[in-house]
């Protein structure tokens, strides 16, 4: 019962933490202008935190420094069961043009496992506003 | 009193990018702060040692994603200056175009970012929405709505059509009648008075001796533009001025934003009715002589520099980016002292920062005396234990 709840209302309103981890800056300002009253991600019920505690979805933009590295795994650890997280952009999914880079680990899930990578560089609000409802299906589905 | 030391970031709701402040204060008034920067370090400045010229453009574009134009613009303009190639003038036209549309999505990115920061929810949202139209604008000419691929050495790669044009016209005379109401509301506003006002001052003189740049500079009221001092593309051709305020504030700073957006809208309307006809390219050949090639451009938050040396073969020695937030991010710490803990997302915020920009730069210890290069694990035990034993004090 309890866990239908839980389920229920994490479906009608997942919280996202986003996380930059280097990216940039790109794919932040799509981030927000997805939540911005023209494509209104709020729509779906998807509300901004700024803490990684309060959040089911850790929305990670970026390549992965070598500074951010440790605080991404960090973040990962402070986030409740169950936790997702989204890949979002070319370089949180594979690096791409930071290939090469000395300093970047190339891609999000080199670091912490990822549940679904929203590509593009930077992928437009509407890939984003089709990346949440996705992964909401997901939820739904999910046990 | 006693003084506690308070870290702030890197990832904290009231900042938006990675970057770490650590303020000693005294109750709530601020007595030191101290800024560490390089959690965005890429390593990009090697890697365009390792791509072609081609390459190098979308790269440049990549250092930052607000800022894309202006890295562009200055890194093509730095090959240029080294071929002694000069794009055919409509080509200079339409860069500059889309420089200044650049500074209109930046400044309204930033009156929304700062909005946001005062509490003042409703600007954000209403100067969003119009920066969508800019967006739109974008999106319509080069096909992409952040980064444009549009720069390229030797002028830009699409022309526009008169359909554009009449476009642009268009969202000009929307914008216009927006950016008036944005001064009527910067100015009149209690909710902006009352939290800008007197907030984070930085003194003319101060702004000359830490090297500030662009909007901060011009809220300080220094009169500097690179587009009027050392003018580049078609800046040269155009009447505008160049905006001051002397308050010294963030309010200054608003102020100062939101008249340049006036100025830019004039400056887009002047660049589409006087259009020159013509190419918009010259062909280039892909390895540039050796030379070398300082170029400075105005981005939104203030003078961008890249210096680029060539070595004969395709690909560039050396190129070195000297962002605008690199420049500012000296005075915060400054303007940061003093001030209460209430206001430091709005100082912050008063410059703009752009760490994608700035953090191409790894500072690792900032102690002369003890300088010395610590490995990523020790700096975690030294900060562990360093932060045990300020926990204790
Ligand atoms: S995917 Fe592209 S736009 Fe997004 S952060 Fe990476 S480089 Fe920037």
């Amino acid at each position: 019962m309890l866990e239908n709840v839980v389920k229920w209302s994490r479906v009608k309103s997942p919280w996202v933490c986003h996380f930059n981890s280097g990216s940039c800056n790109g794919c932040d300002i799509e981030i927000i202008a997805a939540l911005m009253p023209r494509f209104d991600a709020e729509r779906f019920g998807v509300v901004l935190k700024g803490t990684p505690r309060h959040a089911d979805v850790l929305l990670c933009t970026g390549p992965v420094t070598g500074q951010m590295k440790d605080r991404l795994l960090k973040i990962y650890e402070q986030m409740p069961e169950p936790k997702f997280v989204i890949a979002f952009g070319e370089c949180g999914c594979s690096g791409a043009v930071y290939t090469g880079c000395y300093n970047v680990e190339g891609g999000i899930d080199k670091v912490i496992p990822v549940d679904a990578y929203i590509p593009g560089c930077p992928p437009k609000p509407e890939a984003i506003l089709d990346g949440v409802v996705k992964l909401l299906t997901a939820f739904k589905e999910s046990e | 009193m006693s003084r506690v030391t308070i870290p702030i970031g890197p990832q904290h709701p009231a900042l938006k990018e990675p970057e770490r402040f650590m303020v000693t204060v005294e109750g709530e008034t601020i007595v030191d702060a101290d800024v560490r920067i390089g959690h965005i370090h890429r390593g990009m400045e090697k890697l365009f040692e390792q791509r072609t010229y081609m390459q190098n453009i979308h790269i440049t574009e990549r250092i930052c994603g607000i800022c894309s134009f202006t890295h562009s613009t200055n890194f093509c303009q730095a090959t240029e200056y080294i071929l002694g190639v000069e794009p055919p003038r409509r080509g200079l036209y339409l860069r500059t175009l889309m420089n200044e549309f650049e500074r209109i999505h930046s400044h309204l990115l930033w009156l929304g970012v700062a909005g946001h920061e005062m509490g003042f929810d409703t600007l954000l949202m209403w100067s969003w929405d119009d920066r969508e139209r800019i967006l739109d604008l974008f999106e319509d000419i080069t096909g992409n709505r952040v980064t444009h691929a549009y720069n390229t050495v030797g002028g830009v790669r699409r022309d526009i059509t008169d359909a554009q044009a009449q476009r642009i016209l268009h969202t000009m005379d929307i914008l216009e009648e927006r950016t008036k109401a944005y001064i009527q509301v910067g100015l009149n506003e209690q909710t902006i008075l009352k939290r800008t006002q007197g907030v984070g001052i930085l003194t003319t003189a101060d702004a000359k001796r830490l090297c500030a740049v662009g909007p901060r500079l011009r809220a300080s009221n220094v009169k500097y533009d690179v587009r009027k001092n050392d003018p580049y593309a078609a800046y040269g051709e155009l009447p505008f001025e160049v905006i001051t305020s002397d308050t010294l504030d963030v309010h200054g700073q608003l102020v100062v934003r939101a008249l340049e957006l006036l100025e830019t809208v004039n400056m887009c309307r002047y660049m589409i009715k006087n259009l020159p006809t013509g190419d918009i390219r010259v062909k280039v050949p892909r390895k540039v002589p050796p030379g070398e090639a300082i170029s400075r451009t105005e981005a939104p938050r203030g003078e961008d520099i890249h210096y680029l040396r060539s070595n004969g073969t395709d690909k560039p020695e050396r190129l070195k980016v000297r962002a605008p937030t690199m420049a500012n991010i000296l005075n915060v710490a400054h303007t940061l002292k003093g001030a209460n803990i209430a206001d430091i997302p709005l100082i912050v915020a008063g410059i703009d920062p752009c760490m994608g920009c700035m953090d191409r730069v790894l500072i690792l210890d900032r102690d002369k005396e003890t300088s010395k290069v610590m490995t990523k694990d020790q700096l975690r035990e030294y900060s562990i234990a360093w932060y045990e034993k300020e926990a204790y004090r």
